[in-house]
């Protein structure tokens, strides 16, 4: 394996025992737009905190629909590499997204599925959703489930903001 | 309906002025009438996604592409009116070097009273070579509202 591919293994290692800081460093523009990640009992969940530099619409105001649908691919990108054991970047193919909801001004969740994993393709399904209603309590507490008051607001599930699938080439095992 | 040169001026003009992600990308938009809308997007180190291969993020593609597509609507529409992506997909094509810029053209093709249809092509050393294609819809939202409009 190449210098770049065993770091990169080192770091998916790291994330999947909850070190997630290094591996997002590895992402400039994940760390552009401030994604957050959290590994627990091996599934990663996905943030991404408000910052006034992502508003699309200030009338409303709302989060810009390309950093909802970039937030979505990043969460697919950062789980689907979690879960391969070489150490390189798979390659996005195609993006598809629907958006249901104005994303508002106040943190993003993602979740995804590998619903394909082949030798040479893998899909994976992507949710974004933002905490129904009232403060951003999750978001403030971080993803502690004792600082939340009850499960609906640590995962944030209540509101779907949009729905996305992507397909990525998988690198040759080296 | 004929967009005034009025509107697509102000149409320009405001863009970036008006929508913070746009303004802090760095999106310049160089065309906005009727038949198209098209922006170019300097390369920076943090639009990187693979930094082993030295390649954009497709997030940023896709933003690009969110973006002038939303234009295009507006431009076609010719007056101020809220508008909301219902869906967007982007095939892509090429690998894209983080050093080079990306050029996007949208075109609204279909204009109903209650949706817009708009295809998308990005590239960065030539149009022919394509890095990505896309196709999106639109939603209107209703006339005299959305954040281009002029406040009097």
């Amino acid at each position: 394996m190449s210098a770049a591919g065993t770091r990169l293994a080192e770091l998916c290692r790291a994330a999947r025992e909850g070190d997630t800081k290094m591996l997002l460093a590895q992402v400039p523009y994940a760390r552009y737009l401030g994604v957050r990640m959290q590994v627990s009992a091996g599934t990663p969940r996905f943030s991404l905190p408000f910052t006034a530099h992502l508003v699309g619409n200030p009338a409303l105001p709302a989060v810009h629909g390309g950093v909802v649908a970039a937030f979505m691919e990043n969460a697919a990108l950062l789980h689907l590499l979690l879960m391969l054991p070489a150490g390189r970047m798979p390659r996005s193919v195609d993006f598809s997204i629907d958006y249901l909801r104005s994303a508002r001004t106040e943190t993003l969740y993602a979740g995804c599925e590998v619903t394909r994993l082949g030798r040479r393709v893998a899909q994976v399904q992507i949710r974004c959703t933002q905490v129904a209603q009232g403060a951003d309590e999750a978001a403030d507490a971080g993803f502690s489930p004792a600082a939340t008051p009850d499960g609906a607001a640590e995962t944030g599930d209540d509101r779907l903001v949009a729905l996305a699938r992507a397909h990525f080439l998988l690198a040759e095992p080296e | 309906m004929n967009p005034s040169p009025d509107f697509l001026r102000s149409l320009t003009e405001r863009f970036p002025q008006v929508i913070p992600h746009v303004r802090a990308l760095g999106i310049e938009l160089q065309r906005a009438d009727a038949e198209a809308a098209q922006a170019r997007l300097p390369p920076r180190p943090e639009f990187v996604g693979d930094p082993e291969r030295g390649l954009l993020h497709t997030g940023v593609i896709t933003t690009l592409i969110d973006s002038v597509s939303g234009v295009a609507v507006f431009a076609r529409l010719g007056a101020p009116e809220a508008i909301v992506t219902l869906d967007l997909r982007v095939d892509y094509l090429r690998a894209s070097p983080a050093d080079s810029a990306l050029i996007c053209r949208a075109v609204c093709y279909r204009l109903t009273p209650h949706i817009a249809f708009v295809r998308a092509r990005v590239w960065q050393r030539h149009e022919d070579e394509p890095v990505a294609e896309s196709l999106s819809t639109f939603m209107r939202a209703g006339a005299g509202r959305g954040p281009l409009e002029r406040r009097r």
